[in-house]
């Protein structure tokens, strides 16, 4: 499993105000420990309170390279945010992310094209999100059909199927469960899969049932055969759950050790 | 239409070990052996790089080839119960690149010798010999914890290959290791789960996982060599995908398994015949260094191992 860590988000307070107060130490703190946690790459988000992203997305680029060099995953519904971001980044992007809207494919395949970055695909189009798997699909569909015209290597994509929160479009859940297996054999190779696994326990009210949903769903989701996720690695028992569900699966071999074997990435 | 090669690409690499250590760097070895560092599956070397060929190592007992199979023992003639004299015949008569010395005479039912004694045979040998040595205590858990780290520190800086560690008995022996800065073997009753946790609580006592070499124990040709075989694959399947924990390079103990089959005591030639055919098969299951008895055996391994990787 690739994992994204999420917590670089200017939604949370800690961050917006590192961010407002250009507080390097409180990024580069989070960006470590999330790696030490395990995260293979990092989500970088100004937040919706940024008046001036443009400055922000690129400020963050720099800080969190200071002291990785890690994938960072450029998160913005923004294209020139995204461009902006690019254009500081030293090692690995992703673009996080572009819609099957025509109007952002135009825009950020030839960017992911241009700065050799990684794609998120999220299916969603103008008209909304998706209700349904079949409707999933087709937006999956049709983002893979673009990037084959435009000669972008699906080995660089990620459709995201969208996670919608438990406590909203619950029976939806099983649907989006079962789009991570259909988007795999969409194309060959295979287009890789990933969630923004936070967005299905949203609006749950305690932390205990918020940390228990997220690493149910993607116990499931693991064996509906997701590759990546952006999540928490902070979240111990979340990371563990994750461990355990691909041992379950025989992704790796066990040993009585296997989850400080796991933790210190000499698997 | 000519056939397309499927190549598999692998993010995974063995660890390359060293066994033997020069005057440059402080021991004095007159040739080094190199085993592992490949990245693919065994002989497929199309997909992959093999740096290092499997390598042989004349087996030897301290105390003589008094235990072992009478025929056997005479090809050494009277210099097998002279272990130096033996150690001699190896390197010069039959180009011992490597020997692998078992410490037998420190067993409490093979004449129970002392820990000093024990050290000071290797110091000796060390004297007398100048290849690589592969050093293995009696198999008594508890006299090899008082022998070993004597040992170890008799061939200080020599970068031998020390053993062996077992899941319930590894500490003492890995902290010689450290010590005196040897590599060590690993060995798991073939059970892939003890491999990985018995590397793991090595590397957790702080010798690099890259000075490990798994033991995997092997069955010889009809005695179980297929049930290693499946362990040294999956353990390999592992470990090109990415878990450095299964990234060691094998060691088979090909001779004493080969020896004591019925096949191999009814004669010489069969022996030799078992000998060779375990030890070409487990260089296809991924085999990195073969601890092997019979010269001509040897020779004959040798010789296919030269002939595969001429490509």
């Amino acid at each position: 499993m690739f994992i994204i860590g999420e917590l670089i988000n200017g939604m949370y307070p800690q961050i917006n105000s590192a961010i407002a107060e250009r507080n390097k130490k409180v990024i580069q703190k989070f960006a470590l420990d999330q790696i030490t946690a395990g995260a293979d790459a990092l989500d970088l988000n100004c937040g919706p309170a940024s008046s001036k992203p443009l400055i922000d997305m690129p400020w963050l680029v720099e800080t969190v390279s200071e002291v990785t060099d890690k994938p960072l995953c450029l998160d913005s519904s923004k294209p020139e945010v995204i461009q902006e971001g690019l254009k500081a980044v030293k090692y690995k992007a992703i673009i996080n992310s572009t819609t099957a809207d025509l109007k952002k494919l135009d825009l950020l395949i030839p960017l992911a094209k241009e700065y050799k970055a990684e794609l998120i695909g999220i299916t969603i189009s103008a008209k909304g999100i998706p209700q349904n798997m079949d409707q999933r699909v087709e937006l999956a569909a049709e983002i893979i059909t673009y990037c084959q015209k435009s000669n972008f290597g699906l080995e660089n994509l990620y459709l995201d199927p969208v996670a919608m929160p438990l406590n909203l479009a619950q029976e939806q859940l099983t649907d989006i469960l079962k789009s991570i297996r259909e988007f795999r054999i969409l194309a060959q190779p295979s287009p890789k899969t990933v969630i923004g696994l936070s967005n299905v326990s949203q609006g749950t009210h305690t932390h205990n049932t918020h940390s228990l949903i997220n690493r149910t769903f993607l116990t499931l989701a693991v064996a509906y055969g997701l590759n990546s996720a952006i999540l928490n690695p902070n979240d111990k028992e979340l990371m563990d759950s994750l461990i355990t569900a691909e041992l379950i699966l025989n992704k790796n071999i066990y040993c009585d050790s296997y989850l400080e074997a796991y933790r210190r990435k000499i698997i | 239409m000519e056939t397309q090669l499927v190549l598999e690409k692998w993010p995974g690499v063995i660890s390359a070990i060293t066994i033997g250590a020069a005057k440059d760097e402080g021991g004095s070895r007159s040739n080094i052996v190199k085993i592992g560092g490949q990245n693919s599956l065994p002989l497929l070397f199309k997909e992959g790089t093999f740096p290092n060929k499997p390598k042989i190592a004349f087996e030897l007992w301290d105390i003589g080839g008094q235990d072992w199979q009478k025929e056997l023992a005479s090809v050494y003639n009277q210099e097998v119960n002279d272990p130096f004299a033996w150690a001699d015949k190896c390197v010069n008569e039959f180009k011992a690149e490597l020997l692998c010395v078992k410490l037998q005479g420190a067993h409490p039912d093979f004449g129970n010798r002392s820990a000093q004694a024990s050290a000071k045979f290797i110091s000796t040998l060390l004297n007398r010999v100048k290849v690589p040595l592969i050093i293995t205590g009696c198999g008594d858990d508890t006299k090899d914890n008082l022998v070993m780290p004597l040992v170890s520190e008799a061939a200080k800086n020599e970068r031998c290959l020390i053993g062996s560690a077992l899941q319930n008995n590894y500490k003492t022996l890995v902290a010689s290791a450290l010590a005196d800065g040897h590599n060590i073997i690993a060995e798991s009753p073939i059970d892939i789960n003890i491999a990985k946790q018995l590397n793991i609580l090595i590397s957790d006592m702080g010798l690099a996982i890259e000075r490990i070499v798994i033991d995997p124990t092997i069955g010889a040709l009809g005695y179980g060599l297929e049930y290693a075989y499946s362990i040294m694959e999956r353990a390999r399947l592992a470990a090109l995908a990415g878990d450095r924990t299964l990234a060691s390079p094998f060691i088979c103990f090909v001779g004493q398994e080969a020896w004591r089959t019925k096949e191999a005591k009814v004669s010489l030639e069969q022996g030799i015949i078992w000998e060779t055919l375990t030890a070409s098969s487990l260089i296809q299951s991924g085999a990195d260094l073969l601890i092997m008895r019979h010269p001509k055996a040897a020779e004959k391994v040798n010789n296919f191992i030269n002939t595969l990787y001429q490509g």
